[in-house]
């Protein structure tokens, strides 16, 4: 395959970046997108120039490393796929690719096609911990939760925090994530007794962190490459509201 | 008062107050509109109504100032939530394909925004007669303020009833994206009731524009005389 690149190209966070075009022969269409970038970047360091920057680390599609807005959309849009799980036979001999960063307030780009997704881990680490006895370890089935629970929980627990919902939401919210560790936590007993702040605090650091919130698009459920369901959004607010009334 | 205000200060407790200032306005709404349908029942049904509202006086002014608090805090949370997202999303996309963000959805602050210019000139028309001070001397064979003959007179101005018939497309767009999404703001989402949220934005929308636009258009064809 015959590709024509157009990636954002950033020396670093104070630089201002532009979009460079690139030619690219010889792709195979069983590579990955990653993979098709990895080519390209080899060319790239026989002509002495500099590689493109880009974030990866499993390629296996569960560890949120990848990102990348491809042709405008997230992980490229298509459904449950991550950037290094999207093949390139799903483009056509020929075709012109934009690859740009994500772009929020609250992800800066570090260099290229890196962006600074710290803002993640520090909502997390808002959350808190959870109350666990210690002792010995207890039965793993001791604690009966109901079925529906633990599979909202578990449909929330596939959340890789890779930013996608924050880079598709036109307010560059990334409420579809709070919502996803609120709701998994929400949904089990081993969550109840910080429930309550948990919420609370996710949310006041996810606003301080400058991303937007939720106008009910919905764009981050369809670009989500877990498929999170925007009902866990629905699910945060419920905790949000149940956590203000209490005045907790 | 405090808790309140800290309330406001985040993302979901503003978009809490907008989903429910939404539901009172929307409310407001819907009485306003089956009120101005008493045009069709005609001059008696529709002056007596006019008099019943300004016959409640004090509780007229409760309602006044209640619907203005209402309004400003749909407004100052609308607006505080947008200069949030406006900030989260400095730089744009070069190439930008979003597949599920609605025409109604994206422009429901502009036309929030156009529906209450439009409001401010409504009241200046038919409440307080700024434009048209002449609609202060009507009055009906009872000594009643002819409402029914102030709207007639008014709508038969194709500039004004243009301006009517713009400013309900606007409103049933608004409310078309803003109905269904108050539920999610409110955690209501449920796989039972999503369906019919999601069609009850649309045909809200609808329903409040067509209920509205009636009068001006029945008034411009001569049905209402």
């Amino acid at each position: 395959m015959d590709l024509t690149l157009r990636v954002w190209r950033q020396k670093d966070g104070q630089s201002t970046g532009t979009l460079e075009t690139y030619q690219i022969s010889g792709i195979i269409p069983d590579m990955s997108f990653l993979e098709m970038l990895d080519v390209t970047n080899e060319r790239l360091i026989e002509e002495g120039k500099d590689p493109i920057a880009f974030d990866h680390d499993c390629r296996e599609g569960i560890c949120g490393a990848c990102s990348l807005v491809i042709n405008g959309r997230a992980h490229g849009g298509f459904s449950g796929t991550t950037t290094c799980q999207l093949h390139m036979r799903k483009f056509n001999d020929g075709d012109t690719i934009t690859v740009e960063p994500w772009r929020a307030t609250a992800f800066p780009v570090l260099k290229d096609l890196v962006v600074d997704r710290t803002s993640f881990d520090r909502i997390i680490q808002a959350g808190g911990f959870i109350s666990a006895n210690t002792g010995g370890a207890p039965d793993g089935n001791a604690v009966p939760i109901p079925k529906p629970d633990a599979d909202a929980a578990m449909d929330a627990a596939a959340c890789i925090g890779c930013g996608a919902c924050a880079a598709s939401c036109p307010n560059g919210s990334a409420m579809l994530f709070v919502a996803a560790k609120v709701s998994h936590l929400a949904h089990l007993p081993q969550g109840m007794p910080e429930r309550g702040q948990r919420v609370l605090s996710m949310v006041a650091k996810m606003d301080e962190e400058g991303f937007g919130n939720c106008t009910n698009h919905a764009e981050c459920e369809a670009m989500c490459p877990k498929d999170i369901s925007i009902s866990h959004i629905a699910k945060m607010n419920r905790e949000f509201i149940r956590a203000t009334v209490r005045g907790e | 008062m405090g808790r309140f205000a800290k309330v406001l200060q985040s993302s979901i407790g503003a978009k809490v107050a907008m989903a429910v200032t939404g539901i009172l306005l929307v409310l407001f709404i819907i009485a306003h509109m089956l009120g101005n349908l008493l045009m069709f029942a005609g001059p008696e049904a529709t002056n007596a109504y006019a008099k019943g509202l300004k016959d409640l006086g004090a509780l007229l002014w409760v309602a006044r100032i209640g619907l203005l608090v209402v309004f400003l805090v749909h407004i100052g949370s609308a607006l505080r939530l947008w200069r949030m997202n406006q900030a989260a999303r400095p730089q744009a996309y070069a190439v930008s394909e979003s597949t599920m963000v609605t025409y109604a959805g994206r422009s429901i602050v502009l036309t929030g925004l156009l529906v209450l210019a439009f409001a401010a000139y409504h009241l200046l028309h038919f409440t307080l007669f700024a434009t048209n001070p002449e609609f202060a001397q009507l009055h009906d064979a009872q000594g009643r303020h002819d409402v029914y003959r102030m709207v007639i007179l008014g709508f038969r101005n194709t500039a004004v009833s243009g301006v009517y018939l713009v400013s309900m497309i606007l409103l049933g767009l608004h409310l078309s994206h803003g109905v269904t999404s108050l539920f999610q703001s409110l955690g209501i989402n449920n796989p039972s009731y999503n369906p019919l949220i999601k069609r009850l934005g649309p045909w809200s929308g609808v329903l409040v524009a067509a209920g509205f636009m009636a009068i001006p258009l029945a008034v411009l064809a001569g049905v209402l005389k």
